[in-house]
């Protein structure tokens, strides 16, 4: 129980000052991810059941192997920043700051793992 | 953590069954949420039976006749009965919407009557509106200048006047706010499409000067961007405005600051 007015409750301790910059961050991305997938399907489905050495000559390409890394990179950021604002819709508290951390480490770290294999097939 | 289920105090039971008018010609039956904070028990859903030969034609119409006739006890607000002082909002077959301007012709079957959801309950029908009028006040609703006070009037041309509109109808029902999934989940710290509408409409009064200081009060994750766009609010406005709209303009307006 606490003694405060009304006014203080919706206060708060006021505005934090950002939000702008993610919420364009997320549409950004968005409009990258609505070009970028179609060309990743499309250049994975050229190599459908071919063989694993026509695989990784396939994506020792530039393009296909550029598109694929983009695909990564943004599909990730997106991925966390769409998670971190699921978390904060639903988990409140300590719980929150943990799972956001969880998520952004996970993220970065598919990212690179992808980034890393793209790499060694396409060096 | 979100809850997806009610507390143990407020899992709603079956009330009491009220019996039918004698000689009712068109009977028919409505099912309220009843909750008194006096007897401790759980809230309970009461069925009363009316003849609407006998009725008026809106919710609120057979509010008031349940409350005269047959349950004085039944408690729910109301004032202007003509969709202008906001006071009956509830929710109503499942909507939420002002009683005294949603007919009865409306509703299929049963009416279903409860009070807003999501909010703390004071009695009956009645939710508590304190946070929702405080987040209200906490985006100044008023005039703000900085200039000396004209001699006559601040002046306004008809078409910065005219943006206005759809905006300065808002009465502050809260049927909005109480329809939206993220005010349900973070209603301490978002500010809900009612506050946000009006927020929107001081920011774009052409005679307000403090817009640049509006918009840094409202750039915050909680305060503004818990709007998904969901749109629960528009639909269910029973004034027929459009919150969600408002919402995007002012996140417009942030990102023409910074971008």
């Amino acid at each position: 129980m606490r003694y405060l007015t009304d006014r203080k409750r919706a206060s708060g301790m006021g505005s934090g000052r950002s939000g702008v910059h993610h919420f364009w961050a997320m549409k950004v991305q968005a409009v990258a991810l609505a070009i970028l997938v179609p060309l990743f399907v499309f250049c994975f489905g050229c190599v459908l059941g071919k063989s694993h050495a026509e695989v990784v000559e396939f994506y020792s390409r530039p393009f296909p192997a550029i598109v694929a890394a983009l695909t990564i990179i943004v599909g990730f950021r997106h991925f966390s920043d769409g998670c971190q604002v699921l978390v904060e819709d639903y988990v409140h508290g300590t719980a929150q700051k943990l799972l956001i951390m969880l998520v952004i480490c996970l993220s970065y770290g598919a990212m690179a793992t992808g980034l890393f294999a793209i790499a060694r097939i396409a060096l | 953590m979100v809850e997806l289920a009610l507390p143990k105090n407020s899992r709603v039971r079956r009330g009491r069954e009220w019996p039918m008018p004698k000689g009712a010609e068109n009977p028919r039956k409505f099912r309220i949420y009843r909750w008194n904070p006096d007897d401790g028990n759980n809230p309970q859903v009461d069925t009363y039976h009316i003849d609407m030969k006998k009725c008026g034609p809106m919710v609120l119409d057979a509010l008031i006749k349940i409350k005269n006739e047959i349950d004085p006890t039944l408690t729910f607000r109301r004032s202007c009965r003509e969709g202008i002082c906001g006071s009956c909002a509830m929710n109503i077959d499942g909507i939420n919407t002002l009683a005294c301007i949603h007919g009865l012709d409306e509703i299929r079957g049963d009416v279903k009557i409860y009070p807003l959801p999501h909010m703390p309950v004071v009695k009956d029908l009645i939710p508590d509106l304190t946070h929702f009028y405080a987040q209200h006040a906490s985006i100044m609703p008023w005039l703000e200048t900085k200039t000396n006070e004209p001699a006559k009037e601040w002046r306004q041309s008809i078409e910065d006047r005219s943006k206005l509109d759809g905006l300065y109808e808002c009465v502050m029902c809260a049927s909005c706010s109480t329809s939206c999934p993220s005010y349900w989940w973070n209603g301490d710290k978002y500010l809900g499409p009612a506050a946000l509408l009006h927020a929107y409409r001081w920011i774009i009064d052409s005679r307000d000067e403090a817009t640049g200081e509006r918009l840094d009060d409202l750039e915050d994750p909680f305060k503004l961007y818990r709007c998904h766009t969901i749109m629960n609010c528009t639909k269910t406005c029973p004034k027929g405005l459009n919150p969600a709209k408002a919402i995007a303009e002012i996140k417009k307006m942030m990102l023409e600051r910074v971008v």
